[in-house]
């Protein structure tokens, strides 16, 4: 994220140079962008809001442990609802594994937490439309139990 | 007719009406500190406030900037129609190359769209930034292990490509209109961008 920031730095520092008025036409046009997700951004905060105070390692892992159907599925529930940055994910995920959690059930909450958001789809919808964001969503959540049931064999 | 725009309305101010329930949640659990519900959720959204704080502004400048001086023909001719299954090399090293959450991908992908990136290749790079994030995939290896990490790369490759393919077939004709008949544009015309080479 540094990286891109100081990345995009340079950038605008380059674009400045070269062509003020162009510079400036870009930055009116990213601004009108925003403002235009604003509603659906802050509708995404208060998602957030709720939904992670109801999570917590402890809750997860009595969601998560034992065998079968229904740990799995709930590691795909709780991956597209939730939005939790990888800086968190990954150290609960490792967590949750030393507590006994299987691996296509990580395998599960991973990937769906990556590839869907439920919480996100607001915005999404703005940004592409109801049917492409449903549509990417749906398949998605279908690829991740994929990917899952594919890694717990293949990882065992 | 009447409920129809009643309901217009309230999608309207849903979203400032779940803000305010937060502010007063977390305002409730300041007068009563037993009230400790309202305290996490106050606590979790300021994060997420904060976390897109520091993201946003980076990626609308960055789309700002790419809007104004990136040449349409070479993002047509990469990343088009025409251009066919060599896109996507091209999508995926965009993807690893980036940071941040997959709404932080949302205007990228717009922007890409405006230039000519093919519906299809749109929706494979949103899959490809999801999965395939190089400071990710760091994280993911020092806390799950290199095997994890491998054997779900290796495995979402063909998967989110499937996906955007089928997203593309489902949607037929998508465009980002949203963005694109609003007047958003202030450039007159993107082929008056000169080419950065010169």
């Amino acid at each position: 994220m540094t990286a891109l920031a100081v990345f995009t730095g340079a950038a605008l520092l380059a674009s400045l140079i070269a062509d003020r008025r162009r510079t400036w036409a870009g930055i009116v046009f990213g601004a009108r962008m925003l403002v235009k997700i604003l509603p659906a951004l802050i509708l995404m905060v208060a998602a957030v809001g709720f939904i992670l105070s109801a999570l917590n390692p402890r809750f997860l892992e009595s969601l998560f442990g034992g065998a079968g159907l229904i740990p799995f599925l709930a590691g795909l529930t709780v991956g597209a609802v939730a939005l939790i940055p990888g800086f968190i994910a990954f150290p609960l995920a490792g967590l949750l594994r030393a507590h006994g959690v299987s691996t296509a059930v990580l395998a599960a909450f991973v990937t769906s937490l990556l590839m869907v958001g439920v919480v996100t789809l607001p915005l999404e919808i703005r940004f592409f439309g109801r049917k492409a964001a449903i549509w990417r969503n749906v398949l998605s959540l279908a690829a991740a139990a994929v990917v899952a049931l594919m890694m717990g064999l293949v990882l065992r | 007719m009447k409920t129809r725009r009643f309901g217009t309305r309230l999608k309207k101010i849903f979203p400032w009406v779940a803000g305010a329930s937060v502010l007063f949640l977390w305002g409730a659990s300041q007068l009563w500190p037993q009230f400790t519900f309202g305290e996490r959720v106050g606590r979790s959204s300021l994060g997420m406030l904060l976390e897109m704080a520091g993201i946003l502004p980076v990626m609308f400048i960055l789309v700002g900037l790419f809007e104004v001086w990136v040449p349409r023909a070479s993002i047509e001719r990469y990343l088009g129609r025409e251009a066919g299954w060599k896109a996507v090399p091209w999508l995926i090293l965009l993807a690893t190359l980036q940071a941040g959450p997959l709404y932080g991908a949302f205007p990228v992908a717009i922007g890409l769209a405006r230039k000519g990136c093919s519906p299809r290749n749109v929706f494979i790079y949103l899959g490809a930034f999801s999965t395939l994030k190089i400071p990710l995939l760091t994280f993911e290896v020092g806390f799950l292990g290199w095997q994890f990490s491998l054997a779900r790369v290796l495995i979402s490759l063909p998967a989110f490509i499937l996906v955007g393919v089928l997203v593309d077939r489902f949607v037929p004709g998508w465009t980002p209109s949203e963005f694109q008949t609003s007047g958003a544009n202030p450039v007159p015309s993107p082929k008056g961008a000169p080419d950065l080479k010169r």
